[in-house]
């Protein structure tokens, strides 16, 4: 497992068809442990990034706002 | 010494970029100190949105096209090949049949591609629309359907981002319209948490289909297609059988971008999200579906990034300083059935927010699909 691989997606602005198709895009070549940060001024990405990792076996880490940017951070699991 | 602009692809932001810079810079082009040049492996411009009516009889594939020549601006020179390298170190792109192109500038219009091959069974069991050949053939298959169950499946990423959900909602209408409503199941199966990405639209989206009676399959990630079984399967398992399968299937850049190695793994273009240029590069820009901008694939974004770089570029062989940054900007129609629609319109900063749907909005799009062949020029 690498646990220190960070990838930082800016889906800012990401409004069609939305921020959690760029962080499926970036989950799929990511290997198991790596934290992906997910720049988002959707505020409906909190709801549905969670939900997706959770779904998808991924453990969801939180978010942080920071002025009308949301970061989500999910860890990719190991399936 | 006479710079060269040489713009590969002869889509909606090929075509539009080459008219713009071609009329801004008519002087120079006379006076042989610019040549604009585009390269095509099309002898005919092909309006995309008009797929989605094809499989509805509401248009006729020689509605869409229109030979490059009546499209193109008499000042830009076309040449009809196929680019297959792009060498960024001695700035030339190579061209099929063996002549190559030395660019002073660099355009990369080089469009999205729906990958069939990505989802097997796909060609044998099931039907699209984002070609024309592929909504022709969904539209033979339509006119044998007489009810039954029928599946829209969308992959991700792909152009035109509603074009989807205008497709399900006017197959709705029409099954009404040809009195076998009662006898269809519709099912819209789309991989992301609603049935659109974005929370304002999948919100109206999801009370839309409720209304409708239009069954939501959420997180369904295509796996395959097992035309034997008529079923359409998810990488979880999840199985929905269908009379009448039409897919949306992943997108991806163009084989030029993978090829020359300037893409990502999907062959996007990493382009800077307000100056449209390609990473690393002074002097390449990329515009319309080839960007790696999490943004609409759609004509739209290809019109408003056509207008700020065409002036960002001229400015620049007029040897002037002043850079227009382009803001997001994205205007999508929605068909939401056969004889009404709504509209989009967001930037980077700004979601969009849809409004009431009309019979009015549907006459404005059904106007603004015939201002293509004026917009593309670059007059509007």
């Amino acid at each position: 497992m690498n646990q220190n691989k960070k990838l930082r997606v800016d889906a800012r602005g990401a409004f069609c068809p939305g921020p959690l198709m760029e962080l499926m895009r970036a989950a799929k070549d990511a290997e198991p442990g790596t934290e992906i940060e997910l720049l988002t001024n959707d505020a409906g990405s909190r709801k549905d990034v969670p939900l997706w990792a959770e779904k998808m076996g991924h453990k969801y880490l939180g978010e942080q706002l920071e002025g009308n940017v949301y970061t989500l951070t999910v860890q990719i699991g190991g399936n | 010494m006479t710079k060269n602009v040489v713009i590969i692809g002869g889509g909606t932001a090929g075509c539009m970029i080459a008219n713009l810079l071609a009329r801004g810079l008519k002087t120079e082009i006379n006076q042989r100190t610019v040549q604009i040049t585009v390269v095509s492996d099309q002898e005919i411009h092909i309006y995309q949105p008009g797929f989605l009516y094809i499989p509805f009889h509401l248009k006729q594939p020689e509605e869409l096209i229109r030979p490059m020549d009546q499209v193109i601006n008499t000042h830009v020179h076309v040449i009809l090949d196929r680019a297959t390298q792009i060498d960024t170190h001695k700035q030339n792109v190579h061209l099929e049949k063996g002549e190559s192109l030395p660019y002073d500038y660099l355009i990369l219009a080089t469009g999205s591609h729906p990958k069939v091959e990505e989802i097997p069974g796909l060609q044998e069991g099931g039907h699209m629309f984002y070609t024309m050949e592929s909504a022709l053939r969904l539209r033979d298959a339509m006119d044998h359907f007489h009810g039954g169950k029928v599946v829209v499946a969308v992959g991700l990423p792909h152009k035109c981002p509603i074009a989807p959900l205008e497709f399900t909602m006017m197959l709705e209408d029409w099954a009404r319209q040809q009195g076998f409503r009662k006898q269809t199941e519709i099912t819209y199966a789309y991989p992301l948490a609603g049935p659109y990405g974005t929370a304002s639209v999948a919100e109206w989206a999801e009370k839309e289909f409720n209304n409708r009676n239009i069954h939501i399959e959420t997180f369904f990630m295509i796996d395959h297609v097992n035309p034997e079984e008529n079923v359409i399967v998810s990488v979880d398992g999840r199985k929905l059988s269908y009379d009448l399968l039409v897919v949306i299937p992943p997108h991806q850049g163009a084989n030029v971008v993978r090829e020359s190695k300037l893409g990502d793994k999907e062959a996007w273009l990493p382009t800077h999200r307000h100056h449209l240029r390609l990473d690393g590069q002074e002097n390449i820009f990329v515009i319309g579906d080839a960007t790696n901008l999490p943004i609409s694939k759609a004509g739209s974004t290809a019109h408003f990034e056509a207008e700020i770089l065409s002036h960002n570029l001229i400015n620049l062989l007029h040897g002037k300083k002043g850079e227009k940054p382009y803001n997001g900007k994205v205007f999508c129609f929605i068909e939401t059935g056969l004889n009404q629609a709504t509209y989009i319109s967001f930037d980077y900063e700004n979601p969009p927010k849809p409004v009431p749907p009309s019979k009015w909005v549907h006459f404005a799009k059904s106007g603004y699909n015939e201002m293509h062949w004026v917009n593309v020029k670059g007059i509007l």
